[in-house]
């Protein structure tokens, strides 16, 4: 067996040649011995010291320096193939390549990385595939990426505003209660966002590109409620405690299941009326973009929700208690501020008179019929009864989010 | 307490106490009682091993001779039981700047040599029982400008080393030492520039630190912890990060036959030869 050379011609230890060494090394197996040329100043003094710290053998050749430039003979030590003896990979980077259950070691490590044995234990609460996993969320990822719009060009904020001035206070109440929706929004996908095991690391994408469009959206809507007053509208008791009971769900599927399929689902019919009803055009295209990115945290929500009922029979009288629970909650609260009803009336109406009224009252009562049906189709998706889904829809809080 | 292998360490630096903390988690699991007594300085540890303080002491190279020349004059007996794989077969360079008129030993007469601390065996007295067998003494053929960092640790402390490097390119001194590998972190750190300074000489090739016993430590006990650490593999995960920390692959079986030129700068110079005196004589 001819002997590996490594030549190292005038690099200095100090100037790179460990990396070499290193690199060249890597492929040599433990005991092998690797001749060394070079003629560097100091260079066998150097290597000894290295390959005592490194863990290899070294032996000075006895004319180091001589015009054959052998510095020595390394002997390869166990070091570098014990380090990773025991090391495992995460899974594959593919999404096919994700695990049921990823080890707390695994950590940070990137999906497919092979880790060191030994790694510090992390406590990621959402490490079950099943409860976090959608098999298109790496296609509901890229598709948000891909569609991410910025406000200051893709709104038109100087379109003409010709509506009278009671129209407009509607649409401000209107704005400020979105405002506070969108704050909820944007608090629950963040917050377990940083309890998903990365290994899950489309989730946790999806989760923060979430967070990152109610960001957008709580710009876009402030920014318009600004355009023609100085001061927003105002915020309930009712409002709030029934966001409190969304924002403060401590399980992730039950909070996904309140916020996205009923929610933001709601939101959707909420989203459409307002188009139709938008005073002006900046406000129809805010609302048009919105209802973009909503239908996209829904699309997650149904389909990991979809994914894991398929797999646990529990699944849904779960989420039945959860609605519930939360029905019970807020059943002494006041629901739907009486203010936005009201505005969502008169933005309808566009006018005092009382057929005009009539008209606002009555797509109002068209709006909130969709919201439920809309809301019975999705339970049905997930695998509710006809029945059940008529039932739980109608126990939705009154809020709508 | 003689279910408990007790060690003595000098604290050279606060990791000191991470690293022992270490091993008494390791042993303890493995059915070794272990506990330690931490020293401020290498004199008072050997001091104390011969008063019994403690079992093991983990003894710097001058700290082993200042033990083995004390347990002779006691008619006791002194000995290495392990080491790490890092310790064996150091060297110390002496460097010039690269323009220095220095080439050889002999260019040193009349000139300044920077060392590091008086009681360090790799930045000063292993260099000067160097210079001393090539015909140069230290203070009558060449001057010695010391870096006195933290005097009674032996030079574990690598101030000195790296204030001797630094006063060498303020061109303070004519020649400087330190540990081969220092040389690399030096210039690595940028304390000395790269390219800039050379090798003058290379000691003979020296042992560092070991564990030292002396007779009448419990058998069984320090028998299994040498057994223990021989066993500490660089593939074990949970073994690896103290092996990190002290700085070692592998434990080795201890030899003294790396102290050599250590004993005879000793014994030329007679660096030792009053501590020696005084604790042999208690
Ligand atoms: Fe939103
Ligand atoms: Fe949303």
């Amino acid at each position: 067996m001819t002997r590996v050379q490594i030549d190292l011609a005038d690099l200095a230890l100090d100037r790179g040649a460990t990396v070499l060494l290193r690199a060249r090394l890597a492929t040599c197996a433990p005991g092998s011995e690797v001749s060394v040329h070079g003629v560097a100043p100091a260079l066998a003094a150097h290597l000894a010291a290295w390959c005592r710290k490194e863990g290899h053998g070294f032996a000075p050749a006895a004319d180091a320096g001589a015009p054959s430039k052998v510095v020595g003979l390394l002997r390869v030590g166990q070091a570098h193939a014990a380090r990773w003896h025991d090391a495992e990979r995460a899974g594959g980077a593919a999404g096919n390549g994700v695990v049921s259950k990823p080890k707390p070691t695994w950590g940070l490590a990137a999906r497919g990385a092979i880790v060191e044995a030994g790694a510090p234990s992390f406590s990621f609460a959402l490490d079950d595939q099943d409860e976090v996993w959608s098999d298109n969320v790496g296609q509901i990822y890229r598709a948000a990426a891909a569609s991410q719009w910025d406000p200051e060009t893709a709104i038109p904020w100087n379109a003409p505003r010709t509506h009278p001035a009671f129209v407009e206070d509607a649409l401000v109440q209107v704005l400020t209660y979105l405002i506070e929706n969108e704050t909820a929004a944007l608090l629950v996908p963040a917050r377990f966002c940083a309890q998903v095991h990365p290994h899950f690391r489309e989730v946790m994408q999806v989760l923060a590109i979430q967070a990152a469009d109610e960001a957008r959206h709580i710009e876009a809507i402030t920014r318009r409620a600004l355009l023609a007053r100085d001061c927003l509208g105002s915020s309930t008791v009712g409002g709030q405690a029934s966001l409190q009971t969304l924002v403060e769900e401590p399980d992730f599927v039950m909070a996904s299941f309140l916020l996205s399929v009923l929610g933001e689902g709601s939101f959707l019919s909420l989203l459409a009326f307002l188009q139709t009803h938008a005073p002006d055009d900046c406000t129809r295209e805010i609302m048009r973009l919105i209802a973009i990115d909503e239908a996209r945290h829904v699309a997650f929500g149904v389909a990991h929700l979809q994914r894991h009922a398929q797999r646990d029979a529990t699944l849904t009288s779960r989420l039945r208690a959860a609605i519930e629970r939360r029905h019970a909650a807020l059943r002494h609260t006041a629901g739907l501020n009486a203010e936005v009803f009201d505005a969502l009336v008169l933005l309808a109406a566009g006018s005092l008179e009382p057929t005009a009224i009539e008209r606002g009252h009555a797509a109002v009562e068209e709006l909130q019929r969709q919201m439920d049906s809309g809301r019975q189709s999705r339970l049905k998706k997930l695998g509710f009864p006809e029945h059940d889904a008529q039932q739980l829809s109608s126990l939705h809080t009154r809020n709508f989010m | 307490m003689t279910d408990t292998l007790i060690l003595g360490a000098v604290a050279y630096d606060a990791k000191v106490v991470t690293i022992w903390d270490g091993f008494q988690k390791w042993l303890a699991q493995r059915g070794l009682a272990f506990d330690y007594v931490l020293y401020s300085n290498y004199e008072r540890q050997v001091e104390q091993h011969f008063a019994g303080a403690f079992h093991v002491a983990w003894n710097s190279p001058l700290a082993w001779l200042q033990a083995q020349r004390i347990a002779a004059r006691q008619g006791r007996v002194a000995r290495a039981v392990a080491m790490r794989d890092t310790d064996m077969d150091l060297t110390s360079l002496v460097i010039v700047r690269e323009e220095s008129p220095l080439r050889t030993i002999e260019d040193l007469r009349g000139k300044t040599l920077g060392v590091g601390a008086m009681d360090s065996p790799q930045a000063t007295m292993i260099p000067l029982q160097h210079f001393a067998a090539h015909g140069l003494v230290a203070e009558r053929d060449f001057a010695v400008r010391r870096f006195d960092v933290l005097v009674g640790k032996h030079g574990d402390h690598v101030g000195g080393e790296r204030d001797a490097a630094k006063a060498l390119m303020r061109g303070e001194v004519d020649a400087t030492c330190m540990i081969d590998g220092n040389h690399l972190v030096f210039t690595g750190e940028g304390t000395l520039p790269r390219g800039r300074t050379r090798v003058l000489t290379q000691t003979g090739r020296y042992d560092h630190c070991n564990f030292t016993v002396l007779d009448g430590a419990p058998d069984r006990l320090v028998t299994r912890f040498v057994e223990l650490l021989l066993s500490m593999r660089y593939d074990d995960p949970v073994a690896r990060p103290l092996l990190d920390l002290e700085g070692l692959k592998q434990w080795r079986v201890g030899r003294t036959s790396g102290y050599a030129q250590l004993d005879a700068g000793c014994a030329r110079f007679g660096w030792i030869d009053d501590f020696v005196n005084a604790v042999a004589a208690r």
